[in-house]
């Protein structure tokens, strides 16, 4: 009787919290805000909002000058995600309001007498017929199951309830199974609970922290810089697993360099190093842990001689590195990461990760996993939803179950005939996300744009995506709107407010707004009851003991913790969301499932000669490609390079700075170049590239050419059986000279 | 009183919002800078280190710019800071070639532009937007002829350099190593 099992209830029941967009579920109840609002904002030139430039919202003040113009945006000093300092991205994020080349009015594509496909520039009026149109198509041919929705950012919460209200489950961000989502797998499977965002991870107090491929530093999310910094400050060891010598390994005691794609043979080893060695912490394991002696036996082969033949990390290294972390312990952390979609048993490693950390007994111990509290904040009014009658996952022909959020990538397969799969997505919504550099394999995402009857794209810039669509609706920036509250989970729950700060610049409007126009023209306006959006927050915030007024005033609210404490209390008898009730260093649930029980080390492809791991990050200066044309961030970095170790860039002949083309095991060829930046700080079998530039559309007038894509050399794509993520670091690229075209000219 | 400032490069990963923050607080035109990240890397793979240090203005107590400065306008105010005076600075560019940290610029409109520790923040009692900003609280401020400052009480805890001593500049940026 699987379905009874407590695991997969939780899951199920998270699938359907996803669907609700964002998927982060409650600890409490919702509370009431208890603090008095004092002191707060009574500059009439500042004005409250919350960061749109990445997912980490961190809340600010948008400062403009006499004239009003807006001149910076600086950190709220009250707010938990970034206490009073925003990162690079957050500070230029007045860039995407003076972009000059945002999109600026609402645009149909139309066919010309010349047969060419392009764009008219329509009223908003316009706009909405035209979607409310074809959405009534699709729902009278295929049904409105028949529609989805692809989001990344606030507009998606309003996108979101249309489709819902329309009778759609298909919502997706591409922040689950392109990234974050075998992580959340692996930890529900293991502790019950997923990690969310921000994660609960207590670096400020730890004594050692371990980060696996995670390059903190480089990745800027904000609070947990910070805390790194705060734990160097306390004297904290960092161990830094990466192929290449990241910023966060130029920080940390130890550097292994280890040999891509074999982190699980060192996870392994380590627990092997942590369990014979009695180095675990044996009341917790004792107290909490399901399945210890059944992982002691299993260990037993991955001796660090072992790991050391797949991951070329001495067995010394790795004893010493084990004791490092069982010396700190319980205040270690075995980071978890973020983007960690890479082999496609992505899973499987996290469920490695979750393993050491249950060891060490960090998870619910100062200096390692804190137990996170969010407020619960209740929705404006509105009638139920309809229940879709089937969605994306029947598609999928039963796999990924454990899933606990819609697949992005799910949703693009499912929108491709196919003579397996009973596919029949018909319409897409594509809010905030430049989805041809977001999912991997441009070919097939363009495959499955093609199949449908209608691709609306909200935005801000003209990404690539933009390209494809039939209606583009220019969204205006999170500086000049109103949006949802920022709900954050945390050490004690916030609430966060953005404010308009000035007029929509051009012809753009705020989503909310858009979703509601439409939602009038389907009949479903009763969805969307507010006649502003200041009623609708006032009315939210007032159900909690707020209100707008007050929140205008404050930016940021933060709430007393209701969930008890941030950790376990010694000995605290503690109830795990799993079948057993216990930390599951064995998972039962992946085992009814079919998967294995303990994650197992399974050798990946080699490169093949003259080819090289094609590994990708972040710059702190940069959000994925969406940043890529603002001017105050492209002042700061305007182009990519690759990073190609002197030995390699010796046999090739290439000097630093030269420029290349990329071309990968599948014959696909960058469509620019790329400056080569020699360097001993990466190993000699692998390249790294920072993601989101290579930009091909010409209205990025500062982001075109720039650099190269690695989206478009992501052509190998590594599934994960357990919960459908896209594994994308099993890519080889080697070097071209000239393009083939060039060749024959 | 010694304004001075004093830069964690064990904390620093080079992140640019020191930059970008100079350049929103002090209308820094885009494509100029009054700070910006230097990173050296030394050693062969496997063994490596790298620096991270956020440069500016050094704003030396024996400042070949204010000496070489034609016109006045390169000067030292209250606290040793030195700054340009806009309306008398020439754009005839000497001073930025006589700088050996580089930190000068020709702003578009004619004059020579450069760090000022943000003086106008500094008399309202704020911090420079630089040290404000830095998610990695790298950076530390104050006045070294007070020994309680910020910036005094780290240079006391830590081992620390400045750049081209050799210049004989007497530079007031620190680097904490």
């Amino acid at each position: 009787m699987s379905a009874s099992r407590r695991d997969f209830i939780r899951i199920t029941s998270l699938s359907a919290a996803g669907l609700i967009f964002g998927g982060q579920y409650v600890h409490s109840a919702v509370k009431a805000l208890r603090q008095e609002g004092i002191g707060g904002s009574s500059d009439p030139l500042r004005t409250p909002t919350y960061c749109e430039v990445c997912f980490w919202q961190c809340a600010g003040w948008v400062h403009k000058n006499e004239e009003g113009k807006i001149k910076k945006i600086t950190g709220n000093d009250d707010d938990p995600n970034c206490n009073g300092r925003l990162c690079p991205r957050g500070t230029g994020g007045v860039g995407m309001y003076y972009d000059e080349d945002r999109l600026k009015t609402p645009l149909i594509r139309v066919t010309g007498k010349d047969g060419k496909q392009t764009f008219k520039e329509v009223s908003w009026d316009e706009a909405f017929d035209f979607i409310a149109e074809k959405l009534q198509k699709i729902k009278k041919e295929h049904g409105p199951e028949c529609t989805a929705l692809f989001t990344h950012g606030s507009g998606g919460h309003y996108w979101g309830d249309l489709l819902k209200a329309f009778g759609s489950g298909n919502i997706a961000a591409p922040s689950y199974s392109q990234c974050r989502g075998p992580r959340e797998v692996a930890f529900i499977a293991t502790f019950g609970d997923g990690l969310n965002s921000p994660e609960p991870l207590d670096i400020r107090d730890t004594r050692c922290l371990v980060l696996i491929g995670s390059h903190l530093g480089e990745n800027m999310h904000n609070g947990q810089v910070q805390e790194m910094s705060d734990a160097i400050d306390n004297g904290a060891s960092i161990i830094t697993v990466d192929p290449r010598y990241s910023t966060a390994a130029s920080k940390s005691k130890f550097w292994l360099p280890i040999k891509p794609a074999t982190d699980i043979a060192l996870l392994l080893s380590w627990i092997r190093e942590i369990i014979n060695n009695e180095w675990y912490d044996k009341k917790y394991v004792e107290q909490y842990t399901y399945g210890f002696e059944e992982l002691k036996n299993y260990v037993q082969p991955f001796t660090p001689e072992w790991a050391y033949g797949i991951t070329t990390i001495k067995p010394d290294q790795i004893r010493e590195t084990a004791r490092e972390m069982a010396n700190a312990a319980p205040s270690v952390i075995i980071h978890p990461g973020r983007h960690v979609t890479w082999y496609g048993d992505d899973t499987q490693r996290l469920r490695a990760v979750a393993i050491l950390n249950a060891l060490l007994g960090s998870w619910g111990r100062r200096g390692g996993f804190y137990i996170p509290d969010k407020m619960g904040l209740p929705a404006y009014p509105h009638p139920p939803f309809p229940k879709p009658s089937r969605t994306w996952r029947e598609a999928m022909g039963g796999k990924y179950k454990l899933a606990d959020l819609a697949l992005a990538s799910g949703v693009c397969d499912a929108t491709i005939p196919s003579p397996e799969l009973d596919c029949n997505i018909k319409g897409w919504i594509v809010n905030g996300t430049n989805l041809i550099m977001t999912l991997p394999d441009q070919k097939k995402t363009i495959d499955a744009i093609n199949n449908l009857d209608l691709l609306v794209v909200v935005d801000t810039m003209p990404m690539e995506i933009t390209g494809y669509a039939d209606v583009v609706l220019p969204e205006c920036t999170y500086l000049e709107r109103w949006d949802d509250l920022r709900v954050a989970q945390g050490r004690n729950p916030s609430i966060a407010l953005r404010m308009p700060a000035t007029e929509p610049k051009y012809n753009s409007k705020p989503a909310y707004w858009m979703a509601k126009e439409v939602s009038k023209r389907l009949g479903l306006e009763e969805y969307f009851g507010w006649d502003t959006f200041e009623e609708k927050l006032d009315w939210q915030l007032k159900q909690v003991g707020s209100s707008l007024e007050e929140m205008k005033r404050l930016g940021v609210k933060n709430l007393p913790r209701e969930y008890g404490n941030l950790f376990f209390e010694e000995g605290e008898d503690v109830d795990f969301y799993t079948n057993t009730g216990k930390i599951e260093l064995y998972s039962t649930a992946f085992e009814a499932e079919g998967f294995d029980p303990f994650p197992v080390y399974t050798p990946h492809t080699e490169p093949p000669a003259g080819y090289y791991h094609l590994n990708y990050g972040r710059a702190p200066m940069h959000t994925f490609s969406r940043t890529a044309n603002n001017p105050n961030l492209t002042d700061l970095m305007d182009e990519n390079t690759v990073w190609v170790n002197p030995k390699v860039a010796k046999e090739w002949g290439i000097k630093n700075g030269e420029p290349v083309y990329l071309q990968n095991q599948d014959g696909v060829v960058s469509d620019f170049q790329v400056k080569v930046r020699v360097t001993e700080r990466i190993r000699f079998d692998s390249v790294y590239i920072v993601h989101g530039f290579g930009h091909a559309d010409k209205k990025l007038s500062r982001a075109y050419g720039k650099g190269v894509s690695d989206s478009q050399l992501i052509t190998r794509v590594l599934m994960d059986p357990v919960m459908g993520g896209t594994g994308m670091r099993g890519n080889f690229v080697t070097f071209r000279f000239e393009k083939e075209s060039e060749v024959k000219s | 009183m010694r304004y001075a400032m004093a830069i964690d490069t064990k904390k620093c990963v080079g992140c640019s919002d020191c930059v970008v923050a100079c350049q929103t607080e002090n209308d820094v035109p885009i494509g100029y800078c009054r700070d910006w990240i230097v990173e050296i890397t030394d050693g062969t793979y496997p063994q490596l280190e790298t620096e991270i240090r956020s440069e500016r203005c050094n704003h030396c107590d024996n400042a070949p710019c204010v000496r070489c400065c034609p016109t006045g306008a390169s000067h030292y105010e209250a606290g040793g800071i030195v700054t340009v005076t806009h309306n008398k600075c020439i754009g005839c560019g000497a001073c930025i070639v006589s700088c050996p940290y580089d930190a000068r610029y020709s702003h578009p409109e004619g004059y020579v532009d450069k760090c000022t520790f943000c003086l106008h923040r500094i008399k309202k009692g704020q911090q420079p937007a630089c040290v404000e900003v830095c998610p990695t609280k790298c950076m530390y401020f104050g006045d070294l002829d007070d020994p309680n400052s910020d910036v005094s009480n780290v240079l006391k805890k830590r081992k620390h350099k400045t750049l081209i001593p050799e210049a004989g500049t007497k530079p007031h940026v620190y680097y904490l190593i």
